[in-house]
């Protein structure tokens, strides 16, 4: 079959045309009408089990399964006939036999497909008047929790872990009505990939323990994000309830992540919601550090650069736009910029070309290095001259050897925490964390992505683009161009050679490769 | 029948000549019976003439679908360059199916050659006899014949001197009544859960290991050596009516009469006739009462319906119901069709693969609400409920399993439904027969 033939077939009467082999239900996607499924997931095997997405064809005899029958040329498909209608009604109704119907304490609920398509096309009542069937709640291991009862066997966590994770731990056992899914006896679902499964799942069968009973669907505000996890770079969307993130969850992006998160991206979240944070400017007063105005502690920090080299330690956390106002800062005065990486095993998913819990434990190291800043992961304060400035931002400065520290002038600090075991610093600048701020990373394929912000920053906190084109010009490098973090990217684009071209509106949510990067494999 | 007592009269007995004959099970004694001239022809033509033969022969499929076995063999490319295989369906699970079994217990060797023979006019020349776990002692006697025939070259890497290779394996199935369906077979074989497939692609594309693959029954595949030996006129003219339906076939009888056990038949026989000659009637001082004539799985016909049809594909489907395998299951006015019938869909709800939504879940609550009829707690509602369950049941899954649940069902409320009904209203006389 030729990849360029092309099959017209009509679907609920709108003319769609699209590569032959397609299936039904993908076609129907691609002239916006969503056949309602349950086992079929776009990056799994088909299955064809659930009968959900029965359709009905002109001239075939019975209802065909859209996910598994592909487009015929001609074809006229009818989604919302009676009899596709009364047949996916008939599913329903028996998917909800033995569903427990605990939505008020299920935490799929708002955003379980059994109750969307229910409500949707599914029969008011039930004629069931047996008992149910009850299974115990099984502990998989990791952060996935089994609520059998609640299982409809679509088969798309088996599927997952078999096919796309190659780990083959879960399966169907039993028979009729009577079977559920199992777990290998010696292996809990703690596979690094693993709790995608949560996601997979389409109703409440497989939940978060991490998530388990904290917040309902609907309570949650939603954001676009990215995980700062490593330097994949996997989209994510953060969930926030009253300022504080609830859960990350993997949000679909074909050339980075597809449709997953690994689980320590996903966990890695709580430090988000820190409330031990800078919360307000600071100045070193007497040797005690107290709050001020931002204008205050901004002129204090730009009279200590005053004629000397700024020693830039930047985190690999911080966005492209901080990044590149902490070179201006460099370039005004004569300084060098240094990063460390934090680093831990490497974790591919093995289904996925070129999808892996990285080695770089941070989302920009990429973005630091093509901004010019030097990587010291052994000593980090190697390049430190005496009289130099040593300018600290959004590194805590866990486990550094700081004797180095002592030759420097002076130290200023930008980040949300304030670092250990340094001198006092003349000046403390607080900023936001990655959920509360938007900007771009670049990933380590030169992806350049945008995270926008999920949350506030607390006190008088300012983003790091705010704060640092601030210090850039108090420090002699003008960054008026930078009022706004579309502006500060616009600039980036236009001083940096590997960003040249891209604007942030041509980002969107899937992101741009930067010039010369190698293509993924 | 030939065993455990001799072959009636008015039967045909081509398969099941040598029943009850264990001279006839080693290859020596098989040889003496005229055994293996057709491989040897076989191995002489080509396979697309061995195809013809059988097409002209009108052979159908005797596992219960009914293909014409020559379309299926047609259907394998015989020059794509992949491996093929046969398997040979021998997953006698149908419950009142049992011809089979008898097949491979006395004449192991007949299976053996037709399995031999279809494997070489498909262009495999790999074989597997799949065969159901409980069947201890067919098992046993298929693996010494299969030894036997190995050690004197009758297969292995140049069958019968032929410079063709033909492998044959027993497979042992392990009890799941869903392995005797074709793709669900192959699963097995492959080490899998037994789960049927979605088809497309078919199994003559994309079967057992991937590879093009044909499944035939075990009566079909014993049937095709006699084909050769004596011509494609020969099995045609074993016909008593429809031109469609050739051949003798092996029907097992088991219920309520006074001779169960396998009689074997040309198409076309009057039922009536069999049921009272061959099988001798119902037991002294019972009626007939409803019979499901082709293995559980088809509609229950009424013994009225039964007196008139002929036992052959077409006549079964006018009544409304199927040939199938050949499971002739036979009630008698002593029992309760709601108790029978809710018994048969126990067991289909046991033994569902658990994939389809209508089969997993809709067998089990047809289940409970028979059960709950049975025991005089049902509505009339309860009937309309299975009525609409069925409907959901049938035609929207992967394989017939559902399907085989609701037929019978639904065929015994239409045609029984006075038991129901006497079960609902509290008259306890749940033998009551259709009318009253």
């Amino acid at each position: 079959m030729s990849e360029s033939k092309m099959v017209s077939l009509t679907i609920e009467g709108r003319a769609v045309s699209v590569p032959a082999g397609t299936t039904i239900l993908e076609a129907a996607k691609a002239a916006g009408v969503l056949v309602p499924h349950y086992c079929y997931h776009p990056g799994l095997p088909v299955a064809g089990v659930c009968r959900m997405c029965l359709v009905e064809v002109e001239k075939l005899p019975k209802l065909a399964p859209s996910c598994a029958t592909a487009v015929g040329d001609g074809q006229v498909v009818h989604v919302y006939s009676e009899k596709a209608l009364e047949a996916r009604k008939g599913v329903l109704e028996l998917l909800l036999i033995n569903h427990p119907l605990d939505c008020p304490i299920c935490d799929q609920a708002g955003e379980c497909e059994l109750q969307d398509y229910t409500f949707q096309e599914g029969r008011a009542d039930s004629r069931y008047r047996e008992p149910k069937r009850f299974n115990p709640v099984e502990d998989f291991g990791g952060d996935v929790l089994y609520v059998t009862n609640r299982c409809i066997l679509c088969t798309r966590c088996v599927r997952f872990m078999d096919d796309v994770h190659e780990a083959p731990v879960l399966c169907v056992s039993e028979r009729g009505d009577r079977a559920v899914i199992s777990k290998a006896a010696d292996a809990d679902l703690t596979q690094p990939w693993a709790a995608n499964v949560i996601d997979l799942c389409p109703v409440g069968a497989l939940v978060s323990k991490d998530f388990l009973n904290k917040a309902r669907a609907w309570e949650l505000d939603r954001t676009a994000s990215v995980c700062p996890g490593c330097s994949q770079g996997c989209n994510t969307v953060l969930e926030t309830r009253d300022n504080v993130v609830m859960r990350m969850k993997p949000r679909p992006n074909d050339a980075v992540n597809q449709f997953y998160l690994c689980d320590v991206g996903r966990l890695d979240y709580h430090w988000m919601n820190r409330p031990d944070r800078l919360e307000s400017p600071k100045i070193r007063l007497a040797d005690v550090l107290s709050p001020v105005d931002w204008e205050i502690a901004l002129g204090q920090a730009a009279e200590a650069l005053r004629g000397r080299r700024a020693y830039v330690v930047a985190s690999p956390q911080l966005s492209n736009e901080a990044l590149f106002l902490l070179k201006r800062l460099i370039g005004a005065t004569g300084g060098e910029g240094a990063f460390r990486c934090a680093t831990g095993p490497e974790a591919p998913l093995p289904g996925v070309d070129d999808l892996a819990l990285r080695a770089d434990r941070a989302p920009n190291a990429r973005g630091a290095e093509l901004l010019g800043f030097t990587r010291r992961d052994g000593d980090l304060l190697a390049g430190l001259k005496s009289g130099d400035v040593l300018v600290v931002v959004g590194d805590a400065l866990d486990g550094v050897d700081l004797r180095r520290a002592a030759d420097a002038a002076a130290v200023i600090v930008v980040g949300t925490v304030l670092p250990v075991g340094l001198p006092t610093p003349v000046a403390v600048l607080p900023i936001a964390n990655v959920a509360e701020e938007e900007g771009t990373f670049t990933n380590l394929r030169g992806r350049v992505q945008r995270f926008l912000q999920a949350k506030a920053a607390p006190g008088l906190a300012r983003p790091s683009w705010y704060a640092l084109a601030d210090l850039a010009t108090a420090a002699g490098a003008p960054s008026d161009d930078c009022a706004l973090p579309s502006r500060a990217f616009a600039a980036l684009a236009a001083a940096e050679p590997a960003f040249s071209g891209m604007s942030y509106d041509a980002l969107g949510l899937r992101g741009a490769v930067v010039a010369g990067a190698e293509v993924a494999r | 029948m030939g065993y455990p007592h001799k072959s009636h009269p008015q039967e045909t007995p081509v398969l099941s000549k040598h029943f009850g004959d264990p001279a006839a099970r080693t290859l020596e004694g098989w040889k003496a019976r005229g055994g293996y001239t057709a491989l040897a022809q076989a191995l002489t033509m080509a396979p697309t003439a061995i195809q013809d033969v059988v097409k002209a022969s009108g052979l159908r499929g005797r596992g219960g679908a009914g293909f014409p076995t020559g379309l299926k063999w047609s259907f394998m490319k015989l020059d794509d360059g992949k491996p093929h295989y046969l398997c040979c369906n021998a997953d006698e699970s149908e419950p009142g199916t049992f011809k089979d079994r008898e097949i491979m217990r006395w004449t192991p060797h007949a299976l053996i050659e037709g399995v031999a023979i279809g494997a070489y006019a498909i262009g495999a020349e790999t074989a597997y006899i799949y065969i159901r776990g409980e069947f201890s002692e067919p098992i046993r006697v298929m693996e010494a014949a299969l030894a036997e025939a190995r050690a004197a070259g009758v297969i292995g890497p140049n069958a019968m001197g032929s410079g063709k290779r033909i492998d044959i394996w027993v497979h042992k199935g392990a009890g799941a009544y869903i392995c005797g369906e074709e793709t669900a077979l192959m699963n097995s074989i492959e080490g899998k859960r037994g789960n049927p497939r979605i088809k497309p692609p078919f199994p003559a594309v994309s079967g057992l290991f991937g590879q093009p693959t044909t499944i035939n029954n075990v009566e079909t595949l014993a049937a095709v050596p006699h084909i050769l030996n004596n011509g494609a006129e020969w099995y045609k003219g074993m016909c008593l009516s429809s031109p469609k339906s050739t051949g003798s076939k092996l029907f097992s009888v088991c219920g309520n009469v006074a001779r169960p056990g396998n009689y074997e038949v040309v198409l076309g026989f009057s039922f009536k006739d069999f049921l009272y000659d061959l099988c001798g009637g119902p037991p002294a001082g019972r009626k007939f009462k409803a019979i499901i004539p082709g293995g559980s799985s088809v509609p229950v016909i009424t013994i009225e319906e039964a007196e008139q049809v002929r036992m052959d594909y077409e006549g079964f489907l006018e009544v409304g119901t199927m040939l199938g395998s050949g499971g002739v299951i036979i009630f008698d006015d002593a029992q309760s069709m709601p108790r029978q019938l809710a018994r048969l869909a126990r067991f289909y709800a046991h033994e569902s693969c658990a994939q389809c939504t209508q089969c997993r879940e809709g067998t089990a609550w047809m289940t409970r609400i028979l059960e709950r009829i049975v025991a005089g707690q049902g509505t009339f509602e309860d009937l309309d409920t299975i009525f609409d369950l069925a409907e959901s049941m049938t035609g929207k899954t992967i394989c017939v399993l559902s399907d085989s649940c609701a037929a019978p069902v639904v065929s015994g409320i239409k045609r029984f439904r006075g038991e129901f009904e006497a079960l609902i209203t509290g008259r306890r006389s749940s033998t009551v027969a259709v009318g009253v």
